[in-house]
């Protein structure tokens, strides 16, 4: 194993300073949240170099950021925040936004407690795997025409509820209301469309999962009332993004944007950073794509919780709205947002990049929903298979990281290793013997996912809790768990 | 000498690519991506398709092959796994991909590779062979 050598010096029991003067190019300090003992575990890889690089973007403000679930990506860091200055030419990265973009996770209650659901796993989680499509390339069975689909492109989860996908009251409780304004369906190419035709309703594959869980542990009883949990109660996550379109969006600028760096003079490490001025007709143009695709997954997040509604419907015999079956939140945690924020008393637009990464606003921020005004905003951290996910709020604090947070375990071991570490196991037999059902249609996701090939989800939302970037609110263990 | 090997990479999936002509380096790098995403064992071609594409340099040639195969895979349905590139100079590529649709080998399929990237990406002479590092979104 190769171990960074960089320096990484400490700035606090949370915050670790990679040096301006480390490298050429760079503008702003890189700042890793972490702990003493997760730091040693980023030096393993690539990416506080990744850090580094990140700090080379043009009008990049504060700092290159990264959130304790860091790990080594192409390009940005996962787990990376940059923000940029619009006006000071400021540039927007496709590759730190992502592939998937608007890839993100949303949680839903239910009035159901864990006695209600184990006597019906098994039946619950088989149906879930049943009726959801997933695995490599899988098809849905909402078909949409290219005039259609350009409108859902557009109104994002709205499109969805218009055409039968859940309810009003669930955009509410969306990231952006399920639609970013302005997208521009013009600049989605042909293949994109063609690549996300058939892919509307369904889950992916990899580390895209719908869980069943029950709540296991309570910090915030106030927050937990708002939002209608206690202890023993079951939820459901979804993991999901923009499939195939987004995949193509950002695959098609970031090789444009390769071009875009002697057009605009902008130097960076490694052509995976490739970026534009937010302002120029490139950085628009990918803008109002990036805003497509992350339309595209919110109305498909949206469509795949209301498949799973209508499977709970089925096992308990109860409508969607008798089950309290009320959506908590959805958040994005790949992508890039116009963001207004105070800088040394002038208010200024800036475009955050949220690479693995979530938005977590702090409570009384105008843009969260009427009944989370003093909570904060809600944040979903999915764990690994094995442990647990949790329940957070965004804080004023987390101002400092442009209100950004962890956005989960993070990856420790590559797949490859993974899948060595799981020879000659069953991780579905281990899980079951923990009273968890997998299943999944991946021939090598179950080692590729196991719980040992991730960080310990308790540790990286300790040190956002500790750093007073959020706020525990309860903690979630699995019971049932589809993979694609 | 091996086709390809797998490094370590901890979010995504990467490849260390041999070839002792560039030809055999791009036939060998869509190779190993086929080989991640489908079990290619025993597979018999039965459709063959030709490409023609154009860039700027190596690299970004053998992005957009790779890139092209990967377009095909996702709209055509056709896991493919004989390659031969017929002409290839720094701004050119011609080949054929032949292969076989998903249709009834959907028990195949292994990993949704999302795209190739350009991280680190650069083609690498060697006394008398080729390689390149390819890192894949999954």
């Amino acid at each position: 194993m190769q171990i960074w050598q960089g320096p990484i010096e400490k700035i606090d029991d949370y915050r670790w300073r990679i040096p301006k003067s480390y490298m050429t190019g760079m503008r702003v300090d890189g700042v890793i949240y972490a702990d003493d003992r997760m730091i040693e575990d980023v030096r393993t890889d690539k990416a506080a170099q990744q850090v580094a690089d990140v700090a080379t973007l043009p009008g990049i403000l504060k700092y290159s950021l990264a959130m304790p679930d860091i790990h080594w990506g192409y390009g940005f860091p996962i787990g990376g925040v940059a923000a940029t200055d619009i006006e000071a030419g400021g540039v927007i990265s496709p590759g730190g936004v992502g592939f998937d973009i608007n890839c993100g996770v949303r949680l839903v209650r239910t009035n159901l407690k864990e006695s209600d659901v184990r006597p019906k796993l098994k039946e619950l989680v088989y149906a879930l795997y049943n009726d959801i499509p997933a695995g490599v390339g899988s098809k849905g069975d909402i078909k949409v025409t290219e005039k259609e689909e350009r409108k859902l492109l557009v109104e994002g989860s709205k499109w969805a509820v218009d055409h039968g996908y859940g309810r009003q009251d669930d955009l509410e409780y969306t990231e952006e209301r399920g639609a970013i304004k302005d997208a521009l369906p013009d600049k989605v190419s042909e293949r994109a469309y063609e690549r996300g035709k058939h892919q509307s309703g369904t889950l992916g594959s990899g580390n895209h999962f719908l869980e069943v869980q029950v709540i296991d542990e309570i910090y915030d009883e106030a927050a937990c009332k708002v939002f209608g949990l206690e202890i023993g109660q079951i939820v459901m996550m979804l993991h999901s993004g923009s499939r195939g379109l987004g995949y193509q969006v950002c695959d098609e600028y970031s090789k444009s944007f390769i071009r875009c760096l002697s057009k605009y003079n902008i130097e960076v490490p490694d052509r995976q950073l490739a970026c534009a001025p937010v302002n120029s007709d490139e950085g628009k143009a990918y803008l109002g794509a990036m805003k497509c695709a992350a339309n595209y997954a919110w109305a498909n997040r949206q469509c795949l919780m209301h498949l799973a509604r209508g499977v709970f419907e089925k096992v308990f015999g109860m409508s969607p709205r008798d089950l309290g079956m009320d959506l908590i939140y959805d958040v994005a945690h790949n992508i890039a947002k116009i963001e207004k924020y105070n800088i040394n008393g002038k208010e200024k637009l800036l475009c955050v990049h949220r690479k693995g990464a979530t938005r977590a606003f702090g409570p009384d921020h105008p843009e969260l929903p009427a009944k989370y005004k003093n909570t904060g905003q809600p944040v979903i951290i999915p764990g690994d298979m094995g442990r647990n996910s949790y329940l957070l709020t965004g804080t004023k604090k987390a101002e400092e990281t442009f209100y950004s947070t962890c956005h989960g375990a993070g990856r420790r071991l590559s797949r490859t290793a993974a899948i060595k570490a799981c020879r000659g196991r069953s991780i579905a037999g281990e899980l079951e013997k923990k009273g968890i059902l997998v299943l999944s249609s991946g021939r090598e996701t179950l080692a590729e996912e196991a719980p040992e090939a991730y960080k310990n989800v308790n540790l990286v939302v300790d040190v956002v809790a500790g750093a007073g970037l959020s706020k525990k609110v309860c903690r979630m263990r699995p019971l049932g768990v589809i993979k694609g | 000498m091996d086709r390809y090997i797998q490094f370590s990479h901890t979010s995504d999936i990467g490849v260390r690519v041999f070839g002792q002509t560039l030809e055999e380096l791009f036939e060998n790098a869509a190779f190993a991506m086929f080989d991640i995403i489908a079990d290619l064992d025993g597979i018999k071609s039965t459709i063959t398709q030709e490409f023609e594409l154009t860039s700027q340099n190596y690299e970004e040639l053998l992005k957009a092959w790779l890139d092209e195969l990967l377009y095909n895979f996702y709209t055509k349905n056709i896991i493919f796994n004989k390659f031969e590139i017929v002409k290839l100079s720094e701004d050119f590529i011609s080949a054929k991909a032949s292969g076989k649709p998903v249709a009834d080998n959907r028990n195949r399929l292994k990993t949704e590779i999302k795209a190739t990237t350009y991280y680190n990406l650069k083609i690498i002479k060697k006394d008398d062979y080729y390689e390149v590092d390819i890192v894949f979104d999954v």
